[in-house]
């Protein structure tokens, strides 16, 4: 009776023990395996498959001045432009979480309770100039991380949503010209010792939005090694504000994200501010399908007459000149 | 094959003759032969009681002792089992009706004060920076009829159960959630979109966190009714059984007292046999009454409540969602059949779906017309309900945002859909308090036929078993 009871003890104990030394083979093959994978590229990309790695790689050896773009054209006869005429009107994916880019104010007098902010300027004189009204347009909002899905599966036309214009993105939809330079900058509160992007992050824990070009950025830096130790980029969310949430509640130190949007956060709470300079430069474009090249050529004319028109510019006094200060006007336009 | 039939009209001649069958079974000593000499000892105690036991069944006053104290025992066990099986089913009818129910239509509060909260908080939202001051008061009050129901729903769970669990992280939610609302609401007022990141973070909260903590504890409390249910109406099969055995013992005796002495009736067995029969006669006519009464509170009351609170909710959560598809704009959509659809309006046709097939089952479930009115009345305005749904989409998707926005929370002139879902919600409430009475009626006519049933079966059975002592006992004077 009591020898049964022990070996069953013992086989019991033989299975804990068998599973212990799985266990710990398994993390030790977890541990090993991306350094050996490591060691054989050259370091500057991450863990993904190799035929991926080297197709970033070359891409990047190629692109140069991603922000160029198709020369513009007014021509309306193309088959994107076409389809968006005959439907009669523009589906346009927006944010509606940006202070002064695109958002709804809550104690707006008028009786509609519109979307606001340059990024609508923008899109309502996209409208306006190729059905002929402004008010042609269907917003949908939609978060940082589904804006290029949104593009390609065709949910809307276009994508103006303080979007950078990327070599990697090239691959995925295609961009106007630029329409706004940005940078990205880091957000902290005043009394925080975070002096900017350098080592005073060491230790702490950023915020970034899922999909933004601050989490690619961040996370590039970690894969290179060159992001301060223990900084922790772990939490991303749906809308670089709701960072500001995350900031506000302690559950993050600082926010990484575009100097533009950094700007419309410190409007919004005044014990934040921005941390040092700008660390990269980029620009916003207006993004669409890859392959709807009319659609694209129309678009930068828009641009080109918004710019000449002076659209622009009193659309930027209106919204952003006293968060980001008098522009020096739009950036001149690229093209291919 | 001709064994004379044992109970038949025998020869008179063997009146007095030992029969063999009135001698109780003879239990062999069974380690007579044991090494152990301890055993051994044991055994010759045993055998000294048998053979004593044996030595006296061979005489009629011995015999008259042994079934003296045979049928005191049985009507006594008959007594005791009565009166601790109903004790039992009577403390389980009890908990059902001053306990368990009422904790789990506690439970249902909270699950639904906390939809409603989080719904009211959504429709302040849509509304503006400044929220109309009864969508401000109706939160309020949900979020105070939850704390207090929390409460009581801790005063009332055992420390370590799995609803204590449920209850602890609610406690630990709400004033976060609390917290989040009111700073969406600041934000808001000063104009800044930070006030909807709030609203979505507190929304999270509830829907990811809070919610399935509330509907958890409301699946415990309902749980724990339907065991209470459990153990009040089965049939006290060990207690009915006892009695009929000794009511055949008590008449075995009287027969045999008869076929000894012919004299008809003996005083004492007649009595204990009349106390062991009402005692009976009233465990299974009260029984039978509590659990009539019992599986009537379950299947017009209980059953009722929990389709209806099921209604109510999903109600809830298709007007929370309703109010989402507004306040994301397209934000998030998933993927129907290869269609993007939006999450939050898939979401709401699915509640909406719920709740007809939940109005459904409620309108069978209602035994009369007090029920089934506010049921039907449920049931149109949730007619109305899709139809202004889908008016209010039909804007939406040809680009009148304000328009849409009118038909969900605007003034009575814009026919919103608040309307309905307020006639609905009101309905359902006026359904739940009728369908609450007709539980409370029936459980307690039910808990009502078990009253005095333990006590009195054990006092009966003490005088039945005291009953027939005596009346052996004056069988048994007759030989001193």
């Amino acid at each position: 009776m009591s020898a049964r009871r022990t070996r069953i003890s013992l086989r019991g104990w033989g299975g804990v023990a068998a599973m212990a030394v799985a266990c710990a083979l398994t993390a030790v093959f977890a541990l090993l395996l991306p350094l050996t994978r490591g060691a054989g590229v050259d370091g500057s990309t991450g863990v993904g498959g190799p035929g991926l790695a080297t197709g970033v790689q070359a891409r990047v050896e190629t692109c140069t001045d991603p922000e160029r773009s198709l020369p513009a054209s007014g021509d309306e006869s193309g088959p994107a432009v076409s389809a968006i005429k005959k439907r009669g009107y523009l589906v346009v994916g927006v944010d509606q979480n940006s202070y002064h880019w695109g958002y709804r104010d809550p104690n707006s007098t008028k009786k509609s309770s519109e979307l606001e902010g340059f990024d609508i300027d923008l899109a309502h004189e996209i409208a306006r100039k190729i059905l002929g009204s402004g008010d042609a347009i269907r917003f949908r909002a939609i978060p940082t991380n589904e804006r290029i899905p949104a593009v390609q599966h065709g949910d809307v036309d276009m994508v103006v949503r303080t979007m950078t214009i990327s070599c990697l993105r090239l691959d995925q939809v295609a961009f106007s010209t630029a329409y706004f330079q940005t940078g990205q900058q880091v957000l902290a509160p005043k009394k925080s010792s975070i002096t900017g992007y350098d080592k005073s992050l060491a230790g702490k824990r950023i915020c970034t939005a899922a999909g933004s070009t601050a989490f690619e950025r961040l996370n590039d830096d970690r894969k290179a090694g060159t992001l301060p130790p223990g900084t922790d980029i772990s939490t991303t969310v749906p809308n670089q504000l709701d960072c500001l949430v995350r900031l506000q509640l302690g559950e993050v130190d600082a926010v990484v994200t575009d100097s533009a949007l950094a700007a419309g956060q410190a409007a919004q709470d005044p014990t934040v501010e921005l941390k040092g300079e700008p660390f990269t430069k980029e620009f916003y474009g207006v993004a669409m399908k890859r392959g709807t090249d009319d659609l694209v050529r129309r678009v930068n004319q828009v641009l080109e007459d918004f710019r000449k028109d002076g659209g622009w510019q009193s659309s930027y006094d209106k919204w952003l000149k006293d968060g980001l200060g008098a522009a020096s006007g739009p950036p001149a336009p690229k093209y291919k | 094959m001709n064994y004379p039939p044992n109970g038949s009209a025998a020869p008179p001649g063997t009146i007095g003759a030992p029969t063999v069958p009135a001698v109780p079974p003879q239990v062999r000593p069974p380690h007579a032969q044991g090494p152990d000499p301890a055993e051994a000892a044991r055994g010759t105690a045993w055998a000294e009681g048998v053979d004593r036991l044996r030595s006296a069944a061979t005489t009629e006053p011995g015999r008259l002792r042994i079934i003296g104290a045979v049928l005191a025992l049985l009507v006594v066990a008959f007594g005791a089992v009565t009166a601790w099986q109903m004790t039992d089913r009577s403390a389980a009818a009890d908990d059902v009706l001053h306990s368990s129910q009422p904790l789990s239509a506690d439970a249902a509060d909270i699950y639904r004060s906390l939809a409603d909260a989080n719904t009211a908080a959504s429709s302040g939202f849509l509304a503006g920076g400044q929220e109309p001051a009864e969508t401000r008061d109706r939160y309020e009050k949900d979020i105070r009829t939850a704390a207090a129901k929390l409460v009581t729903a801790a005063a009332n769970s055992a420390p370590d159960s799995p609803s204590t669990a449920a209850i602890s992280k609610l406690n630990t939610l709400l004033p976060q959630y609390k917290g989040l609302i009111e700073r969406a609401r600041a934000n808001n007022r000063q104009g800044f979109p930070l006030g909807g990141a709030y609203l979505r973070y507190a929304n999270e909260t509830m829907q990811k966190q809070m919610l399935p903590a509330a509907e958890d504890l409301y699946k415990k409390e309902n749980e724990r009714l339907r065991s209470d249910y459990d153990s009040a109406t089965p049939y006290p099969w060990a207690a009915i059984g006892l009695g009929v055995v000794a009511l055949g013992a008590l008449a075995w005796a009287q027969r045999r007292n008869y076929r000894r002495t012919n004299r008809v009736l003996n005083h004492g067995l007649v009595a204990a046999t009349a106390a062991s029969t009402v005692v009976l006669l009233w465990l299974v006519a009260g029984h039978t009454f509590a659990r009539v009464g019992l599986d009537a509170s379950y299947d017009h009351g209980v059953r009722s409540l929990n389709v209806l609170h099921d209604a109510r909710i999903a109600s809830l959560k298709a007007r929370g969602n309703e109010n989402l598809t507004l306040v994301s704009r397209g934000a998030e959509t998933v993927d129907v059949k290869g269609v993007p659809k939006d999450a939050f309006d898939v979401d709401f046709q699915k509640q909406m779906k719920t709740l007809t097939t939940k109005l459904g089952d409620a309108a069978k479930l209602a035994d009369d017309g007090t029920g089934k009115r506010p049921v039907q009345a449920a049931d149109a305005n949730m007619k109305v309900w899709k139809d202004r749904h889908r008016d209010a989409r039909e804007q939406d998707d040809a680009g009148n945002y304000q328009g849409a926005l009118d038909k969900v929370i605007g003034s009575a002139q814009d026919k919103p859909t608040r309307e309905c879902f307020d006639n609905v919600d009101k309905a359902l409430q006026t359904a739940l308090t009728h369908e609450q009475a007709e539980f409370q009626q029936a459980a307690t006519g039910g808990r009502g036929a078990m009253t005095g049933l333990p006590v009195g079966a054990a006092v009966l059975a003490v005088l039945g078993a005291a009953a027939a002592v005596l009346g052996i006992g004056r069988r048994l004077s007759e030989y001193r």
